[in-house]
């Protein structure tokens, strides 16, 4: 019953504001290429799902993809340069540079690496979307143990090996559930924006792209919609395995 | 406390010495201390006194620059790699993704031991502690207190003979320090452990201990040692004893005849305990 009164003024808000845009659209007569209403968006939804749902699923395949890859390699490339500090000081830098590079510019270049056509050059995107924040944030977590638990440790003589099993891992955990979240989100644009450069016709982004192009605004919205539906249900799976895997934590 | 040469000491230091190269810092200087098994010794001083070093010293977590450390007849490390010590700090260092009982266990976990002689130990110390009934809380659902004594019988669980202690109520409120200090006596008695007991209050110093060692800062050193004859067991009437007082002035009178370098701080510590 809580629940429902936490969730309760969130939903309000949602329902007014597509209210709003509704009553709107329809009292300013706007251009629906400018803005369609949300009843149209909601009706193409359901008309196109024979093209909108399997090109939402197929760029979802991409997204999750890449961001297992991104994400995983993320994961290990921390755990290497926490284990080995030389590692580390020779790679942070370059990782840290790398941060500051607009990843998404390079799109289409991994288009011409993979075949352009292929899912292969989206779930490249999606990943080295996802590695940085996963890398830097797993590290972070990794170091965050305190002293004063490692000192309990080595009194009980454990050695490096059981601290990080231990200690070190524990105390990642919710760093690196931080970071797959946001790594979902970034994965479903990384999958997306990279099929705009182009892609298999029945994707996504593909299917937006054109949609826009011959002005068929109704169906990119409903594209969108698709896009952000499958988003949030990629964002909800990490945050339902952070609840089972930090089933201790007190929040 | 029996000075019979023939009891072996539990710790023994022998001109130990700890220079921290950063700095210069020399934060002990030539230490002579011997303990006998069953001893409550407390270390007392101000800030940069080397009292917690000191601690670590015993418990090879800080190598010493020089000097002789033996732990139960063995070398510092070897006592540490056979589990010859517990150890509790200010902060009671709980592990959150594990409950009290699991936090507990830890030490027993890496010795190997089995579930069910695990699970034993566990409700013994949880009874010790007096946490029966606690045993499935996550750590922050209870108090400082109660997270300390999960710490105390962590730290004993493994029945170690050593129990070496850094400020351990330092962080708690002064109702709650009193009666943990009641409660550690009670459980020193029972177990007859050999505690050394790092701490900033005099009193707290006196009550609790069988010998208190007054160290002064920098260098490092003892500056003396008190013998606290008060009765056992002692009780919250001890501290109004007149016996009490006059050991709290003896205690105070050392760390003051140092009281030429007393840091402002230093001088504050010792006015708050009077």
């Amino acid at each position: 019953m809580k629940r429902i009164g936490e969730w309760l003024p969130a939903l309000v808000v949602f329902v007014l504001v597509v209210g709003l845009w509704e009553a709107l659209v329809r009292a300013l007569h706007v251009h629906q290429f400018l803005l369609p209403k949300p009843s149209t968006i909601i009706r193409v939804f359901w008309t196109d799902r024979h093209t909108l749902w399997p090109a939402g699923w197929y760029t979802f395949k991409e997204a999750l993809g890449g961001f297992a890859i991104g994400s995983g390699l993320g994961i290990l490339a921390a755990t290497l340069v926490g284990r080995f500090r030389t590692l580390g000081k020779a790679l942070m830098p370059v990782f840290i540079a790398a941060n500051a590079i607009p990843i998404i510019a390079f799109a289409p270049i991994f288009g011409a690496w993979f075949n352009p056509i292929s899912p292969h050059s989206k779930m490249a995107v999606a990943g080295v979307l996802c590695f940085l924040p996963v890398m830097v944030n797993t590290l972070r977590g990794l170091q965050s143990a305190k002293p004063r638990q490692i000192e309990l440790m080595r009194s009980y003589a454990a050695n490096e090996l059981e601290i990080w099993r231990r200690v070190r891992v524990p105390t990642a955990l919710p760093f690196v559930f931080t970071a797959l979240k946001v790594a979902s989100v970034l994965a479903m644009i990384g999958a997306i924006v990279g099929e705009y450069f182009g892609g298999a016709l029945n994707a996504l982004g593909v299917v937006i792209n054109n949609a826009a192009d011959v002005f068929q605004f109704d169906v990119a919205w409903a594209g969108i919609l698709v896009a952000s539906l499958l988003g949030i249900a990629l964002y909800g799976a990490v945050v339902a395995a952070e609840r089972i895997v930090l089933r201790w934590s007190p929040s | 406390m029996s000075s019979a040469a023939a009891i072996p000491a539990v710790v023994r230091l022998e001109h130990v010495t700890k220079t921290f190269p950063r700095g210069n810092v020399t934060a002990l200087q030539d230490i002579d201390l011997e303990l006998a098994p069953g001893e409550f010794v407390s270390l007392i001083g101000p800030s940069g006194c080397g009292k917690s070093t000191l601690l670590r010293v015993i418990g090879d977590l800080v190598e010493p620059s020089g000097g002789v450390i033996s732990v139960n007849g063995k070398s510092a490390r070897q006592a540490r790699e056979d589990g010859d010590y517990g150890i509790v700090f200010q902060e009671a260092v709980l592990f959150d993704w594990r409950t009290v009982a699991r936090n507990i266990a830890l030490p027993l976990e890496m010795l190997g031991w089995d579930r069910d002689r695990r699970r034993a130990r566990v409700r013994e110390m949880l009874e010790l502690v007096e946490l029966s009934g606690f045993g499935d809380h996550h750590p922050w659902q209870l108090s400082g207190g109660m997270q300390q004594r999960v710490a105390i019988a962590r730290a004993l669980a493994f029945e170690p003979a050593l129990l070496l202690m850094d400020e351990p109520f330092g962080a708690l409120d002064e109702m709650t320090r009193e009666r943990l200090n009641l409660e550690l006596l009670s459980i020193w008695e029972k177990t007859g452990n050999t505690v050394v007991f790092v701490t900033h209050s005099i009193s707290e110093a006196v009550f609790l201990s069988t010998r208190v060692v007054v160290m002064s800062p920098r260098p490092g050193r003892v500056a003396g040692i008190v013998e606290i004859d008060l009765p056992t067991p002692r009780t919250a009437e001890t501290r109004d004893s007149p016996m009490f007082f006059a050991l709290v002035t003896r205690v105070r009178e050392l760390l003051r005849s140092r009281g030429e370098h007393l840091l402002p701080e230093e001088e504050e510590l010792l006015e708050a305990d009077r």
